[in-house]
């Protein structure tokens, strides 16, 4: 090998060390900052963390009490702003990649698009303003249809995107066999893309639990265990806020300790889902 | 139109015999017509005025260099270029000497009539059983569970790979070698019964062996079956065809009975493919 080509065999070759170190050093900070955040979070929460605290409804400083209510009342909007939320945004999905073609669906998409950059404080505003005004009260059924709103757009791009991995060949055998077009899409293009629209919808799920602004003008808070979806509801993350910027030190450790419940409970959730849509065939 | 008809026949000139009738199959009838069929993909025109007659129970073979319509042709036959936006068809196209593209067919229908192996293997991300049971319950075929398993297993069997898997119905038809998986396929369009089974170079990804075993499938389906197979492989069409159709940029050159389109075609242009002179 003459000394040209060797001096470029040893450029690539340390250019190729520094890259591959440099792509190692980015993953590790950004793995870092996640598990630092982790630790901190469980280090300030885990002390005031017991069975009480989770069943228990909020009490006056100094009295204890728990968030009991707010994890219920977490669920309940998770469960409601799914109910709309994960429906309407596959469908949206569905449509974008299986349905429409042309123009219409360019302008949708870009609609879509829009939505998923709008603040979420703007979506509660306009939730308190067609939804809290009217009824004249806040209520878990407006923070729902907060959070549903939030969720429809990134459901709707994820799924459409898991739509178009499905090779066509799949849509074509179907179709070949005598399948109308509806049942293509329901019966095999759907299910061969089950786990990766799990995924947009864990994103969404994941993305809505940590949503304090659009809440705070719709379902509002609330001191007590929910009886009815017509009436403001508790939230871990409304909790959160408002035991953090309280001046008490009992209330912070039991925001931290909030906060551990919140991170703990998305990730049940997603650990549900991913075993719950795990690839079959 | 007659239903005794030459076949294979195409429109030549008068200077030249009519190609002979291949001796396995005097004077089938004509199962699929087409006649003067132009295809267009946007503007550019894919298919020029193609005039063929494929008669019942036999094996037509397409060739042709790639790009040349052979595919875009058999998939007309089953309108399953209906999917893809943009395309337009003129001319006719009878099986059974009814119009597939007059208007109010029940494409449906055609297709449960008509069905197609492809040419990348593509079954569902499902079991091996309910892969081939798909076309059976989307049609409501069988009206019982023990009906049901007893036509899986017949169209198994006829795609001859009833043997290999017989144990193993319920595991992923992924997991399945590439050779098998596009047997299942064969056997998931065989299901439901067609009359005319389109093939788009089924063979094309497959190894020597697979590839032998997919041939003497053809050889035994011929016997239910009209069967209409693209392919690139001219000795594949030697081997499996009883006539061939030859497709050059758009049009239809000559078809002939395959060993006289082997041993002495009647174009100048299908003898220089053939002897490998470009394609």
């Amino acid at each position: 090998m003459n000394a040209i080509a060797a001096r470029a065999d040893r450029i690539r070759r340390i250019s190729s060390a520094l890259m591959t170190s440099l792509t190692a050093l980015c993953t590790l900070l950004a793995v870092g900052a996640l598990f630092l955040i982790l630790a901190y979070i469980a280090l300030q929460g885990i002390g005031s963390l017991n069975f009480q605290f989770l069943i228990d409804s909020p009490r006056p400083v100094g009295e204890g009490g728990g968030i009991g209510n707010a994890i219920m009342g977490s669920l309940v909007l998770l469960g409601i702003s799914s109910a709309f939320g994960l429906p309407i945004g596959i469908a949206v999905g569905v449509y974008l990649s299986e349905v429409g073609n042309g123009q219409l669906a360019s302008i949708v998409r870009f609609i879509v698009d829009t939505l998923t950059g709008i603040p979420s404080i703007v979506t509660g505003v306009f939730v308190y303003a067609i939804l809290v005004l009217p009824m004249k009260h806040f209520s878990a059924f407006a923070g729902g249809v907060a959070l549903a709103l939030i969720m429809v757009p990134i459901v709707a791009r994820t799924t459409e995107e898991m739509l178009k991995l499905v090779p066509h060949s799949l849509r074509e055998g179907a179709l070949a066999l005598g399948a109308p077009q509806w049942r293509v899409t329901l019966g095999v293009v759907l299910p061969a893309a089950a786990s990766g629209i799990a995924t947009g919808a864990m994103l969404a799920i994941a993305r809505v639990s940590g949503e304090t602004a659009p809440l705070l003008f719709t379902a509002f808070g609330s001191r007590f265990f929910p009886t009815s979806l017509n009436e403001p509801i508790a939230s871990l993350t409304v909790q959160i806020y408002n035991y953090a910027i309280s001046p008490y030190d009992e209330w912070h450790a039991q925001a931290w300790a909030a906060t551990l419940v919140l991170m703990t409970l998305i990730l049940g959730i997603n650990i549900i889902v991913r075993v719950l849509t795990r690839r079959k065939f | 139109m007659a239903v005794q008809t030459m076949a294979p026949r195409v429109d030549v000139p008068e200077r030249r015999d009519l190609p002979s009738v291949p001796s396995e199959t005097p004077s089938a009838q004509t199962k699929i017509s087409v006649r003067d069929l132009d295809f267009f993909y946007g503007r550019t025109q894919a298919l020029h005025n193609i005039r063929l007659d494929i008669p019942e129970r036999v094996v037509m073979a397409f060739i042709g260099p790639s790009g040349c319509g052979k595919s875009t042709f058999l998939r007309t036959l089953n309108r399953m270029n209906d999917v893809i936006p943009g395309t337009r068809v003129s001319g006719e196209v009878t099986i059974d000497e009814h119009d597939i593209y007059a208007a109010g067919t029940d494409v449906v229908a055609l297709r449960r009539k008509v069905g197609m192996v492809f040419q990348k293997s593509n079954p569902f991300p499902k079991s091996i059983f309910e892969n081939v049971a798909y076309g059976l319950r989307i049609n409501r075929v069988t009206s019982s569970k023990s009906e049901l398993a007893g036509r899986v297993e017949q169209a198994l069997q006829d795609a001859a790979l009833w043997n290999e898997v017989k144990d193993r119905l319920k595991t992923s038809a992924l997991s399945l070698s590439g050779g098998q998986q596009q047997r299942l396929c064969i056997a998931r369009a065989l299901a439901i019964r067609p009359q005319i089974l389109l093939m788009d170079e089924p063979a094309s990804a497959l190894d020597p062996i697979a590839t032998s075993k997919i041939e003497e499938l053809i050889f035994d389906l011929k016997k239910q079956y009209t069967i209409v197979i693209v392919t690139h492989n001219m000795q594949q069409a030697a081997r499996v065809s009883d006539t061939t159709a030859f497709f050059l940029l758009g049009k239809l050159i000559e078809v002939n009975a395959t060993e006289k389109m082997f041993t002495a075609p009647n174009e100048k242009l299908t003898e220089d493919y053939i002897t490998g002179r470009f394609g």
